[in-house]
């Protein structure tokens, strides 16, 4: 069965989505990364989507509920590379992903990642080792 | 009257079809000459009709067919099942309406992404819903 690779960075996790998402690889990669944010304690998810050319409600769905068990596991997950044809087709499509963050590219993401855990760490929450 | 230039059936039996529809639908819109953005709207819109095909008729097909009328050309794509059918098409069209598990975007959605948009379905006749999608200019 092929899989999405996960790459660990630091406190993160990198997803890079690059081929056509049939349904199983979507709902396998859902339960990878749950398991590897767990297993790594990971603080922040890049999802990259740089290479999809298309963005459908499953997609959408499987993104935000990464994103919702993501949030419930303590790490954030930031949405990157979206393409400008997919952000127009999703709005009118309906879905405006509401819930995810997103950044322009991974470097800004991995930005918007680092700054929201040190606002954690002020308040804090991931003081203890 | 628009003229049928090309046409060919795909069938939609399992969610690697889905991902086979998105590409001719695809290739066909390239060749058509469409932009980024239109090619985008017409394969999104027909990814989320192959799932529908997929998810309440259990299997189906789509035709896509490439259309000429006097001013231009355009992509047809009629998705067509045998499944139970739907009871009340206006209450499917709704947005966030669903009796599966999705999330009631798919026929809504692919309206809007189309320029023109038709369904036929009633309770045991199965469902057929086409979009046609022109090219701009």
């Amino acid at each position: 069965m092929d899989r999405i690779p996960i790459l660990k960075m630091g406190e993160f996790l990198l997803v890079t989505i690059q081929v056509d998402m049939h349904d199983q690889l979507a709902i396998t990669l859902q339960d990878d990364l749950t398991q590897q944010i767990v297993k790594h304690r990971a603080h922040g998810v890049l999802i990259d989507i740089s290479s999809l050319e298309i963005v459908d409600s499953f997609i959408g769905r499987m993104i935000a509920n990464i994103a919702a068990m993501a949030r419930m596991l303590d790490a954030e997950t930031v949405l990157v590379g979206m393409k400008p044809a997919v952000a127009i087709t999703l709005v009118e499509l309906g879905l405006s992903l509401a819930g995810v963050r997103t950044a322009l590219n991974v470097e800004k993401g991995m930005a918007a990642l680092q700054s929201s855990l040190k606002g954690k760490e002020f308040f804090g929450r991931n003081t203890e080792k | 009257m628009a003229a049928i230039l090309k046409n060919e059936t795909l069938p939609i039996k399992s969610s690697s079809d889905i991902v086979k529809v998105r590409q001719f639908a695809r290739e066909w819109a390239v060749s058509l000459g469409f932009s980024l953005v239109e090619q985008t709207k017409v394969v999104t819109a027909a990814s989320e009709l192959a799932r529908n095909v997929l998810d309440y008729g259990g299997s189906g097909k789509v035709e896509l067919e490439v259309l000429q009328n006097e001013l231009r050309q355009g992509l047809k794509l009629t998705f067509a099942d045998q499944g139970p059918g739907i009871a009340d098409l206006e209450q499917a069209l709704k947005d966030g309406f669903t009796t599966g598990s999705g999330m009631g975007l798919g026929l809504g959605g692919a309206k809007r992404l189309a320029n023109e948009f038709e369904i036929d379905s009633a309770p045991g006749r199965g469902t057929k819903v086409s979009i046609t999608r022109w090219r701009n200019s």
